[in-house]
């Protein structure tokens, strides 16, 4: 009974722990002037390992989705009359809901569990440990590139996302469901205010953005330096993305809807 | 690893496939006309009460739209609501007798500002304000009214007298 | 100063355990020193202390006479660029050939242009008799030669001192041959200080000046390499020579064997 408790108070601290070596890592990557010269390849590079190597996958889904929200959509607006309302519905699902969180649950999938997996390997390879011994920041070369990275490709991948996810709404309700292409984009233009739906999105894009890049080096540095400590690391970093993603979704969704 | 020009032209496209979605979802999903202030002049006009109205809310004559609310602040004399609107600057006929009153799009829309133009030959300008308005129908006073009529027309009979 | 890294009282603690007591070790300057002992002693934990990687629970160690924990970040960094580390597992980056890794140290911390820079790799690499491999990437090489490039990328900078972290472990005879000469021939022609950590004794003590042979937290010898193979506690020579039983038992702790064979069967 006792030993239960002390293992709780244990677990307990130690999920502190964790927390405050994430605090300390992203304090050591955010705290340094940054040489732009020298340091903006490197971010160049990783925004195209992680946005660029993305698109495949944002686009395809991005694309399915908006077709299946329009589907759905149409089905069930037609009982009411309704459905010159489809593409309000689809636009404003997307650019409010859709587009942000889904686009941060499939990139923490895809380029998340691949930082974590890279770090993880490159700690495990001593390759991090070569670098200080040369006097070099691994922080400042290897992983404040990537942070900044994951940061800039998030919402541009949500913006792609959000147009690509519409255009498959357009395909399937105009093209297909026969909808009045006028219609469509009229009751889509008067009901969609870019201020608090597609600009809020974008907002909420930024911070998942931050949060999953942040988690996946976080896990990545932290690593048992073995072939199954990174194996876990790369799975944990796409779960705890993914809670902390939907998570945040409600409390930013409730600070937007109350009006910021 | 690719060679860094590879990597900077398709981090390029990339950048530019962002934008064009962002024009995309600004223009043609959320139509918003313009990104700066539109081409216009100021007109304010006083309500007892706005409703729902918003800021950014329509100013429509005829149901065109043709300017937008700008600011909503309640005047600390008077106790009743200044509106402010921008109207386009290619709408400059609006004759100073206008009406502007405050109403409700479809039957549980938004509410915006519908002017209806009178006969005078001066022109509304930048700063003006209109003075004739009607301010938005509020549901309970409605129902108030409704009533208190109703329990009126019943009472006749009894008085003798009608209202 | 004739010692370029003097150890004082070193105490070490890493999750409760007791790495290290009381330890003492001094560096001359220009040999190469043999820090031995068996598995898990810390000897890469005593590495990255000197390194300043980790910071010891008591105790000084000093490099040139500076208190390398007590540098400030910049002071740091400045002194570790005068020191080379070669990783047990070579720590090459993974995604630039040898060429680019050799030059990394260089391009990050000199202004030098192309040309020099591609001169000094060539010439580093020349050293390590790899010249020719330089546009390998580390995946393509054997374990031998990645520690080979390791070491041209560990003396890039020119180096006062320089680690080398098992640098035998699990080589073949010939490649633990020519990793012996190139450590001892370095050492020398580039008047280097070498510090080497590693177990194997007899390879090592052919080409070390002075040895340290730690264990259980403290040192148990020290010497030169001559005197380290005939003095000693017990516990040393079992060491050195690598008899099977002594002081470190053969059989690990469990109850008498007779009773544990008669009531075989049973848990």
């Amino acid at each position: 009974m006792i030993e239960s408790i002390s293992a709780l108070g244990r677990s307990g601290t130690d999920a502190v722990r964790q927390y405050g070596k994430a605090g300390l890592l992203l304090l050591g990557v955010l705290c340094h002037v940054p040489n732009l010269r020298k340091g903006f390849p490197l971010v160049l590079q990783q925004i195209y390992a992680e946005g660029v190597l993305s698109l495949l996958i944002i686009v395809v889904s991005s694309l399915f989705i908006g077709m299946v929200v329009a589907l759905q959509g149409y089905h069930t607006l037609v009982k009411f009359g309704a459905s010159a309302q489809l593409g309000p519905l689809v636009a404003l699902s997307v650019a409010r809901e859709l587009g942000p969180v889904v686009t941060a649950l499939l990139f923490a999938g895809r380029a998340g569990s691949a930082l974590t997996a890279e770090i993880g390997l490159m700690k495990a390879t001593d390759q991090l440990s070569s670098m200080e011994m040369m006097a070099i920041d691994p922080l400042r070369r290897v992983l404040a590139p990537r942070l900044w990275g994951g940061f800039i490709s998030m919402p541009l991948l949500t913006l792609i996302f959000n147009a690509v996810a519409i255009y498959g709404a357009y395909l399937v309700g105009v093209k297909w469901l026969g909808l009045d292409a006028g219609a469509f984009w009229s009751n889509m233009q008067s009901s969609v205010d870019f201020h608090s739906d597609v600009l809020n999105g974008i907002y909420k894009s930024i911070v998942f953005g931050f949060v999953v890049t942040w988690i996946a080096l976080h896990q990545g540095y932290d690593v048992n330096p073995t072939s199954a400590g990174i194996a876990n690391a790369t799975t944990r970093t796409v779960v705890y993305s993914s809670l902390a993603v939907l998570g945040l979704d409600f409390v930013l969704t409730a600070m937007m809807i109350g009006g910021w | 690893m690719l060679s860094q020009r590879t990597i900077e032209t398709s981090v390029g496209f990339f950048l530019l496939a962002a934008i064009l979605a962002l024009i995309i979802l600004a223009f043609k999903v959320s139509g918003m006309t313009s990104f700066f202030k539109r081409e216009g002049y100021d007109v304010t006009a006083q309500f007892d009460d706005i409703g729902q109205l918003k800021i950014r809310g329509p100013v429509k004559i005829g149901g065109v739209t043709i300017g937008e609310v700008t600011n909503i602040m309640l005047d600390p004399k008077s106790y009743r609501a200044t509106v402010t609107m921008r109207i386009d600057s290619h709408v400059n006929d609006i004759p100073v007798d206008s009406s502007a009153s405050i109403l409700t799009a479809g039957l549980l829309g938004d509410n915006y500002i519908a002017i209806t133009p009178m006969y005078s030959q001066r022109y509304l300008m930048n700063g003006s304000e209109i003075e004739e308005t009607h301010s938005a129908m509020i549901l309970e006073k409605l129902i108030g009214q409704f009533l208190f009529k109703v329990g009126n027309d019943n009472k006749q009979p009894v008085n003798g007298a009608s209202k | 100063m004739n010692n370029l890294i003097e150890i004082n009282k070193l105490h070490f603690q890493r999750q409760g355990r007791s790495i290290f007591q009381e330890v003492d070790i001094t560096i001359p300057r220009g040999k190469v020193t043999a820090i031995m002992g068996p598995s898990g002693t810390g000897k890469t934990t005593l590495l990255r202390l000197i390194g300043g990687q980790l910071y010891p629970n008591k105790g000084h160690i000093l490099v040139d006479g500076q208190d390398v924990h007590q540098l400030s970040r910049q002071e740091l960094y400045k002194l570790r660029k005068r020191m080379g580390m070669l990783f047990q597992t070579g720590g090459l980056f993974t995604h630039l050939n040898v060429f680019e890794n050799v030059a990394f140290p260089l391009r990050e911390h000199t202004q030098l242009s192309e040309a020099m820079i591609r001169s000094l790799v060539l010439i580093k690499l020349e050293m390590v008799g790899l010249r020719g491999a330089r546009d390998l990437m580390p995946s393509e090489l054997s374990g031998g030669m990645g520690r080979r490039v390791a070491l041209a990328r560990a003396i890039a900078l020119d180096p006062d001192l320089i680690m080398y972290d098992e640098p035998l472990s699990g080589q073949d005879p010939i490649t633990m041959g020519v990793l012996l000469r190139l450590i001892r021939t370095l050492n020398d022609t580039l008047g280097l200080t070498t510090i080497i950590v590693s177990h194997d004794v007899q390879e090592t003590l052919q080409i070390a000046d002075h040895v340290y042979v730690i264990a259980d937290g403290h040192l148990i010898g020290q010497g030169t390499a001559q005197s380290i193979k005939q003095d000693g506690s017990e516990q040393l020579q079992q060491f050195i020579h690598g008899y099977p039983d002594g002081p470190v038992p053969f059989h690990y702790p469990a109850r008498a064997w007779d009773r544990d064979l008669l009531e075989g069967g049973r848990v």
